[in-house]
């Protein structure tokens, strides 16, 4: 057994766990927190991102040891209490989305291709940023036109803040 | 129309919880008590089973069991079924071999399913799982399609040629007679790859044993929890009916291949009584490639007779269907009763006539996936008709024209009768959206940079809304195919619908709330949609075949009358009227001619309370229920254009237009339609340029995870253009076709014809890798393959 310690979704956690426990498997099974799905065992399809120390990272590829000292988010903790976190509402808007067990890992990748690249985002840049996430329900149409939307709106709202 | 009735493009209810990370999904769940299941499945093709020694996994850590075939036999547990019984020409039945959970005597495929290891932690199972020993005498196997009548390998001791059946559709002798005055004959040999439907979420279940109850609970991913609680009790006999209950939630993507009762939510139900802990098992990607239900792999020789003018009058197909080691729950009827009766397309053809020959392999068991054996169908008239008309020198899309149905309801000569349809209108709309007018020029745009550019049609036709009980009872399905509703009003008005659909991505939550808000004027989310639960909904066959809007929808709808004709009684006693002068709208029962009326939800309230009238006259409550039966297939079809580019160094193929036009009947929810429409193209898309399942000479699948299958990612792709035209279906009360299989069906000829187009011969295998494409360009023969 191996002690763990990181802060997941704001909260501190500390868990004893086997060596070999994935991220992936820490916060699903330890934490009970299931939205960070799990869909291949080859790091291929993306539904597990999460992000550790704000960068988006395949839970599933990654052991909760090396997470521990880590700030980790999850799919549960990107919203602001009620309200929907901007690429969230952007993906319901667009319906990027159908049986939405792709939708956690293509939100948090989302986000992260936001943080990185900004908001000014065309088709042919996002299509090759979700090179990592496969979807098999959306021919990733909406999805494209969900991330266009969300970047624009995490934009508007940072920019909000900032004048607040 | 409301804002939230029908035809609005209203969110989806369902989304807020997938966004949130809030959905339940088999394996989110977790029961007290729980154990986990690993199998132990085998490394080889075809074996015999000498012996199982599991005494050393049994003294692991946290190991509980370790169960063979040998137990299941012990325990009179049925093997796996095949529902739909399939003739072959000479009247004989269909060979089914033995299909048991856990292999007796033999495994036939790698993947199939040797023992189950039951552990207190998944680690555990797996590491006892590795410590089974078999002790298999390797037997030589058989995967290629094409060769397993002729092969020397017995897959089954019932098919010595390891042939299924031998089935035909159709008049030989009159199509033979249309061939010999044809002036012209096209012919073509196409292989549809095999195809594995990969659901993002793979499969799961969790079986659990109440001792107390003697009751049993199986959670698990499947698009028809009904149809599995009939099927794990009345045949493969866990327990009666009444003692099982099947929950599936939130499910993950289908696509066909959760509708199969398959051995891993079998093994775990029986195995949770036999170790009296609930017993979960998922599966990893890899047994998912291994042993969920793959798709297509068909062997086919068509011919098509036309006249001087270019008018069709017959069509020949011979087609060999790969049906994997062991018949899945439908599989006999995709490549026979969804295929050759779709072999007419949107076309009057006088004749057809059509032989399918099922047969075994040492490969995964193969059934319906994403449109089952109308892709198939599809792929064969529409890259035959595009050839036709290049080998005659005409215009493909005025080719069709020609020869399209124009005058309804038409009877095929292959059992279909369409009813409605204008399928020049779809053609001219895609024509136009398409830019065809254009294409020429784009042509030489890119033929300057060094490109060649093609462009390719496909004017699909599928059956959905499956199907009329006593038509697929007299073509050998084990069950009827209508829907259940039933419509619950609460005392304050809110809304209950519990539907046998079930939705796995398809938003029904949505779409189903729609219609009661538009039928009784009740706010949207007043209205809860409940499925999935066989305690809760009485009896369903599920959701495939584009099937909830044209039937499901309809036995809400007739459920949805019900209520409105007892709402009429309890608010003639409320409004001391007389029951004829009763009218409902807008969500109002008011007296016709008068200004009284009350709110629907007033008169669910005088019905719970029933004070106004006496329980002897008039029942009280507001509940009713309905069985949805449909008299017909519905018949949607469409126009799909592609444009590709292709550079003639690499053969690389990049889809610069992919233009659809689809006529789905009345449309609940245009959104979720599109999105529909999206996902079928990229499916259809995978095909023909990306998705191969290859199994090698030993049956070695090489093609078993996401680095070596081709899934279609996000820039593969490009942008759709979605349009739609309307004709709505008279065979049911609201006039839907279904639009969940459309893209799938019409996109692989679509693309293929786009490429041949380009290339400028037929020689182009799917899928259309670089590879292919490059070795196409320069006239070597193409690898059919793995690339
Ligand atoms: S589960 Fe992590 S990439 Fe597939
Ligand atoms: S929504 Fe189903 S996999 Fe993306």
């Amino acid at each position: 057994m191996a002690s763990v310690t990181m802060t997941v979704n704001g909260k501190s956690v500390t868990a004893d766990v086997d060596p070999r426990t994935l991220l992936a498997q820490f916060v699903r099974e330890h934490l009970r927190l299931t939205g960070t799905h799990v869909g291949c065992d080859t790091s291929q399809c993306g539904a597990c991102v999460v992000h550790v120390d704000g960068k988006a990272v395949k839970a599933c590829t990654m052991l909760a040891v090396q997470a521990d000292g880590c700030e980790v988010l999850t799919i549960e903790g990107l919203a602001d209490g009620a309200e929907l976190h901007p690429m969230q509402a952007a993906f319901r808007e667009h319906h990027g989305l159908q049986c939405g067990y792709c939708t956690p890992g293509m939100i948090m990748t989302a986000v992260d291709m936001v943080n990185r690249l900004g908001s000014d985002l065309d088709e042919a840049t996002i299509r090759h940023e979700l090179e990592g996430n496969i979807c098999r329900c959306t021919g990733y149409h909406n999805i494209v036109r969900a991330v266009e939307t969300g970047a624009k709106a995490m934009t508007g709202a940072s920019a909000r803040q900032a004048a607040e | 129309m409301t804002g939230t009735g029908i035809g609005a493009p209203v969110r989806r209810k369902e989304d807020q919880r997938f966004i949130t990370g809030k959905g339940r999904y088999t394996d989110d769940l977790t029961r007290p008590g729980q154990a986990h299941a690993y199998f132990v499945r085998s490394p080889h093709a075809h074996a015999e089973i000498v012996k199982i020694d599991k005494a050393a996994a049994e003294a692991m850590p946290g190991v509980l069991a370790v169960l063979t075939g040998d137990d299941l036999a012990a325990d009179n547990i049925g093997g796996l079924i095949c529902g739909w019984m399939i003739h072959s020409k000479d009247g004989t039945p269909m060979k089914a071999g033995a299909h048991p959970a856990l292999a007796q005597g033999k495994v036939r495929y790698v993947g199939d399913h040797v023992a189950v290891v039951v552990a207190e932690t998944l680690a555990q199972a797996r590491d006892a799982a590795e410590a089974v020993e078999v002790d298999y005498k390797l037997l030589p196997a058989i995967a290629e399609t094409a060769k397993a009548r002729s092969s020397k390998v017995v897959v089954h001791d019932v098919a010595p040629d390891n042939t299924v059946y031998e089935w035909h559709l159709g008049d030989k002798d009159a199509t033979e007679a249309a061939f010999k005055k044809a002036k012209h004959v096209t012919s073509l040999d196409i292989t549809n790859n095999r195809l594995i439907p990969n659901p993002i979420e793979t499969r799961a279940a969790i079986g659990e044993y109440d001792m107390g109850t003697d009751t049993y609970t199986l959670y698990t991913t499947s698009q028809n929890p009904h149809v599995a609680r009939l099927v794990l009790s009345a045949f493969i006999g866990i327990a009666p009916e009444n003692k099982l209950r099947v929950i599936a939630p939130d499910v993950g993507g289908g696509f066909g291949s959760k509708i199969f009762i398959y051995a891993e939510e079998t093994v775990c139900v029986w195995a949770s009584k036999k170790v009296g802990r609930p017993v979960r098992w998922n599966s990893d990607r890899t047994e998912a490639f291994l042993s969920d239900a793959h798709g297509r792999d068909h062997v086919t020789r068509a011919q098509l007779a036309l006249d001087d003018s270019g008018k069709i009058l017959g069509l020949r197909v011979h087609t060999i269907a790969n049906l994997g080691a062991y018949l899945s729950t439908f599989s006999s009827s995709v490549p026979t009763y969804l295929y050759a009766p779709l072999l007419s397309g949107q076309y009057d053809i006088p004749a057809i006539y059509a032989e399918v020959d099922g047969v075994y392999t040492n490969t995964a068991p193969v059934d319906a996936y994403r449109g089952a054996g109308r892709p198939e169908a599809t792929f064969v008239v529409e890259r035959l008709v595009e050839v036709a008309a290049r080998e005659l020198g005409m215009d493909p899309a005025k080719f069709r024209k020609k020869n399209y149905i124009k005058r309804f309801p038409h009877q095929t000569p292959v059992i279909m009768n369409y009813d409605v349809g204008d399928y020049g209108a779809s053609l001219e709309k895609a024509l136009e959206m398409a830019d065809y007018k254009g294409f020429n020029k784009r042509k030489r745009e890119s033929a300057k940079k060094g490109k060649l550019r093609g462009i390719g049609f496909s004017s699909y036709i599928e059956a959905c809304g499956i199907a009329p009980s006593q038509a697929v009872g007299s073509l050998g399905a084990g069950v009827g195919l209508w829907e259940s509703a039933e419509v619950r009003v609460n005392p304050t008005g809110s809304v209950e619908v519990l539907t046998g659909s079930h939705s796995h991505g398809q938003g029904h939550e949505t779409t189903f709330a729609q219609l009661v808000c538009e039928r009784l004027g009740v706010d949207i989310n007043q209205v809860n949609i409940v499925h999935g639960d066989t305690d809760k909904v009485q009896f369903g066959m599920g959701t495939y075949g584009s099937r909830s809007g044209a039937v499901g929808m309809s036995a809400i709808t007739r459920a949805i009358d019900k209520v409105i004709e007892k709402g009429k009684k309890v608010a003639a006693y409320a409004m001391e009227a007389s029951e004829k002068d009763i009218e409902f709208a807008d969500g109002k029962f008011s007296v016709a001619g008068t200004d009284k009326s009350m709110a629907f939800g007033e008169i669910a309230l005088q019905a719970y309370i029933a004070h106004k009238f006496s329980g002897q006259d008039l029942e009280p409550g507001l509940k009713e229920g309905a069985f949805y039966d449909p008299t017909n297939f519905t018949f949607p079809a469409g126009m799909h254009i592609c444009e590709v580019e292709i550079d003639p160094d690499t053969g690389v193929t990049t889809i610069e237009r992919f233009t659809a036009v689809d006529d789905f009947g009345v449309v609940i929810n245009p959104m979720i339609v599109e999105g529909q429409v999206h996902g079928g193209i990229a499916q259809g898309v995978g095909q023909a340029l990306l998705e191969n399942a290859v199994y090698d000479e030993s049956g070695q699948l090489v093609t078993a995870s996401y680095m070596d299958y081709a899934m279609p990612r996000a820039d593969d792709l490009p942008s759709f253009d979605v349009g739609m035209t309307v004709t709505p279906c008279p065979s049911n009360p609201l006039g839907i076709k279904g639009c969940g299989e459309a893209g799938a069906i019409a996109a692989p000829p679509a693309v293929i014809n786009a490429i041949t187009n380009a290339v400028g011969h037929e020689d182009v295998p799917m899928p259309a890798t670089p590879r292919a494409v490059w070795h196409a360009i320069h006239k070597a023969k193409a690898p059919m393959a793995a690339e």
